[in-house]
């Protein structure tokens, strides 16, 4: 693994192709230095030739045709197949369908943010989220992935390569995490204005955390269990919010924002862009658009004052 | 007025600024003005990349917001693009075309004109764009709906600005095909022709073959949003997936209609400076050839993340590959040819060795992307940001540079200022080198390309990134120096300026007289 400049880049990063927690992107990984350290050999040799016929002393006469061929026609026409080979065989098993019976996850990309649901056999087990996907570890899920509006792409590096989010196509990813742990993911196709703020987290956790999680995502939103929070579920539900978001359980189901029905229990906000806290929550409630402009949900700087943000807030916080 | 005419015809350029200037058909005229134009769009465009680097000098918003920088992001590669690397290369054309091959002037003088003049008229609509509600188009250079269809009120004009380039590229186009037919001094056979006439009668041939298809698939954008048709439109029965076929169908010939002049220049300089003749003249012009008809076979490789078949993956990454062998026959070519020669190292020279380094080092990561399992990591990253990089612009731009350095004395009569030019290309090699090698541990890193904020982990590499880009942006300002200077004056420049120089543009005074070859030259 420490093949490359480990000390002076950070490859270690949470979005990093280059620290792979799952077998296919360890595959590519493998690959990407391959083809680096071979790169980077025809280069050196190409230019100690040419530093040589610049500045060699005694240079033999050459024949020049059967450099030409050598470096020129076989070279390459030895070196590439082997690459093509290898690249065809994991080419069919990072695309190859997931085990029977994986647990399925569609994603749909949004102007900017990914709508999460997730399938399970038993259609009563399906629920929705938004911009954070949990996964079991060492389990292959298989990821299909559409868009609503323009093209996105998905992509988190340290589990896989990008697949695009195409209007009217599924296209299928299979993700497995090796490890547990947080991994950031990216929408990768130029998208529009905020194309810069369309990220989203993995958790990859254990069979049994992950089960708990889901069982949690999957109940309806629980009661406010404060005056605050009461007073925030009533502004909730007069301010318009229930247009575009769905909170299950309550009046609220709108389709158009991301499923808030667990939102407190998220670890950001803003699809990947901003640390959830109650703060910043009820920023983003009262101008949106200060944080994310042109994103489709409205400023409400001028339809309610800061403390019915921040009752709203309490209440969306307890939402776990 | 045919006596007058023909007397000026005969005496010089016309006296007139408007005469000379804006109803030219001299291939000398119209190819300082190609010129011109484009080192002023180098400068446009190099702005708008000055404010990209801004930008992500840190990350977070400090200096433009989102929509603007995507703004900067698509104009900057349109008008790098079709404002000035596209034009920059005509204007070459122009000019050493007719001296190579020993002819008069190009053989359409009046299209000549017309197709200088839908340059500026194109590229103006293109950046008035930037003063229109909405801004100008913001959906990158690519062009892809459903999101270009969200621009503006920018949007029709964008077509229109591409319509006309494009319609200037091919009537350019034309007139070089139709000069090298049929325009060569007797006894220049085809085999026998300068490899930048060569090169750029290829590339002749992919202009008039791609950029209908761009022109169509701009259309087709255009009916969609205006008249109701529903090509790319899922929701209609079209699909997205369609428009990236046709676009890369013009797309990767387009990007060998920017390298392959580059070709032809480096084949020419290096010989020059080397004292030896090309070594593999035919193999050069055979691999330029087969690297111009593979282009037209890969263009999926851009599209490897779209959902394609297994089947499909395997086509477009065994093609790719090949192009790898006419290549390394150029690179090998180039090689041999400096093999035992006695080199001296003007900055020509210096461009054209650091063109051969550094294409091939976006050659390699060329090759990188066209593996398609690795694709699927380094596309739509900074690691394709730094491929293409390299090779425009210390492919493409630095061909450019070293064929002025190279041509300058025989445009001006002078020679340029040897100091202030080595001091560009050091600064700029340098500079050049710093700006785009860390975008390819960005892009492994996890960072897309086209976003103005980045997570932390992304900082230090940006940081150098751009400092190397603010430094590679003044230095071209020597560049413009060191051009100006040499127009208004300097050493006189002999007729043969370098002494391991070939070909008939050697032949006639520098600078070169108003007309040249009014009488053939005999080639032997
Ligand atoms: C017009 C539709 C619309 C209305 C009305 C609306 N929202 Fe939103 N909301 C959205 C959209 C769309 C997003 C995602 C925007 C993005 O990040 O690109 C969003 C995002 C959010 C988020 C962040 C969610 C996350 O997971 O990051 C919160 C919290 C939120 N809205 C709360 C509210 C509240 C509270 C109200 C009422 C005061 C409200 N919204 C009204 C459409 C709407
Ligand atoms: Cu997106």
């Amino acid at each position: 693994m420490a093949l490359g400049f480990g000390g002076c880049v950070r490859f270690d990063g949470v979005q990093s192709a280059l620290a792979p927690v799952s077998p296919e992107a360890d595959h590519v990984f493998s690959l990407s230095w391959i083809m680096f350290w071979g790169s980077v050999a025809i280069l050196v040799l190409v230019m100690v030739l040419g530093f040589y016929a610049v500045f060699g002393r005694r240079r033999p006469a050459l024949d020049g045709n059967k450099m030409v061929i050598a470096g020129g026609v076989l070279l390459p026409l030895l070196a590439l197949p082997p690459l093509l080979v290898y690249a065809l065989a994991l080419g069919d098993g990072l695309r190859a369908p997931p085990p029977e019976g994986a647990l399925r996850i569609e994603v749909t990309g949004h102007q900017w943010w990914w709508e999460v649901r997730y399938r399970f056999p038993d259609a009563g087990d399906d629920f929705t989220t938004a911009n954070e996907i949990h996964l079991p570890v060492g389990q292959a899920v298989e990821v299909l992935v559409t868009s609503n509006d323009v093209i996105h792409s998905f992509w988190v590096p340290r589990l896989a390569g990008k697949i695009d989010a195409m209007p009217g196509h599924a296209n299928r990813l299979t993700l497995k995490a090796e490890e547990a742990g947080e991994f950031r993911g990216q929408c990768a196709e130029f998208c529009g204005a905020q194309h810069t703020h369309m990220a989203f987290v993995v958790v990859a956790k254990p069979q049994e955390a992950f089960e708990a999680w889901a069982a949690g995502q999957r109940k309806p939103a629980r009661q406010p269990s404060s005056t605050e929070a009461r007073r925030g579920l009533a502004a909730f539900l007069s301010q318009g919010c229930v247009e575009c978001h769905t909170v299950r359980g309550t009046p609220a189901s709108g389709r158009i924002g991301p499923d808030l029905t667990h939102v407190g229990s998220r670890r950001t906000l803003a699809a990947g862009t901003l640390d959830n806290n109650s703060a910043t929550l009820a920023a983003l409630i009262r101008d949106y658009q200060e944080f994310k402009p042109g994103a489709d949900m409205p400023s409400h700087k001028d339809a309610f004052d800061q403390p019915t943000a921040e009752s709203i807030a309490a209440y969306l916080e307890e939402l776990q | 007025m045919t006596v007058a005419t023909h007397a000026e015809h005969h005496d010089g350029p016309p006296s007139s600024f408007f005469k000379r200037w804006f109803l030219s058909t001299n291939h000398k005229d119209i190819g300082s003005l190609y010129l011109l134009w484009a080192l002023l769009m180098f400068f446009v465009g190099g702005t708008m990349a000055m404010i990209i680097r801004a930008e992500l000098f840190q990350p977070g918003l400090q200096v433009v917001d989102p929509h603007f920088f995507n703004q900067m992001t698509t104009m900057h590669a349109l008008v790098m693009i079709f404002g000035a690397v596209m034009p920059a290369f005509t204007g070459l054309a122009n000019w050493m075309i007719p001296l190579q091959v020993g002819a008069p002037d190009m053989a359409l003088p009046r299209l000549n004109n017309f197709s200088f003049w839908l340059l500026p008229a194109g590229s103006l609509i293109l950046l008035s764009t930037m003063f229109m509600p909405g801004g100008a188009p913001a959906s990158g250079w690519t062009m892809y709906p459903p999101l270009v269809l969200q621009t503006g009120m920018a949007f029709p004009f964008m077509v229109f600005a591409v319509h006309i380039l494009g319609i200037s590229s091919i009537l350019g186009a034309i007139n070089i095909i139709a000069t090298v037919l049929n325009m060569r001094a007797p006894g220049m056979t085809l085999m026998k022709m300068p490899l930048f006439v060569w090169t750029w009668l290829i590339t002749a041939f992919l202009l008039i073959a791609t950029l209908p298809v761009l022109s169509g698939a701009v259309t087709m954008l255009l009916t969609d949003q205006f008249f109701g048709t529903t090509f790319f439109y899922a929701g209609g029965g079209g699909d997205p997936v369609m428009y990236q076929h046709i676009f890369w169908f013009f797309g990767h010939p387009e990007v060998y209609i920017l390298i392959l002049p580059a070709f032809g220049i480096v084949s020419t300089i290096i010989p020059t400076f080397s004292r030896k003749p090309l070594f593999g003249y035919s193999s050069m012009v055979y691999a330029t050839a087969s690297i111009a008809f593979l282009s037209f076979i890969v263009w999926a490789h851009h599209m490897f993340t779209v959902g394609m078949p297994l089947s499909g993956e395997l086509f477009f990454m065994y093609a790719t590959m090949l192009i790898s062998v006419p290549t390394g026959v150029k690179v090998f070519n180039w090689v041999a040819t400096m093999w035992k020669g006695s080199l001296t190292f003007e900055t020509p020279m210096l461009f054209a060795l650091a063109f051969v380094v550094l294409f091939t080092i976006g050659g390699f990561s060329g090759l990188m992307l066209a593996i398609a399992p690795a694709d699927f990591q380094y596309h739509d990253t900074y690691f394709v940001v730094a491929h293409f990089h390299y090779v425009l612009v210390t492919g493409a731009v630095f061909s450019i540079m070293a064929a002025v350095y190279y041509w300058l004395p025989k445009w001006t009569g002078h020679m340029y200022n040897e100091r202030l030019a080595k001091l560009h290309f050091w600064l700029s090699v340098i500079s050049v080198n710093v700006l785009f090698f860390p975008q390819h541990f960005l892009g492994l890193a996890g960072m897309p390309r086209r976003i103005p904020d980045y997570s932390l982990q992304f900082a230090e590499w940006n940081m150098i990134s751009s400092i190397g880009g603010f430094v590679y942006g003044a230095s071209q300002l020597l560049f413009l120096a060191g051009v100006i200077i040499c127009i208004r004056g300097g050493k006189k420049a002999p007729s043969k300026a370098w002494d391991g120089a070939k070909g008939l543009e050697w032949e006639v005074p520098s600078p070169a007289p108003f007309h040249t070859f009014d009488t053939p030259p005999l080639v032997k």
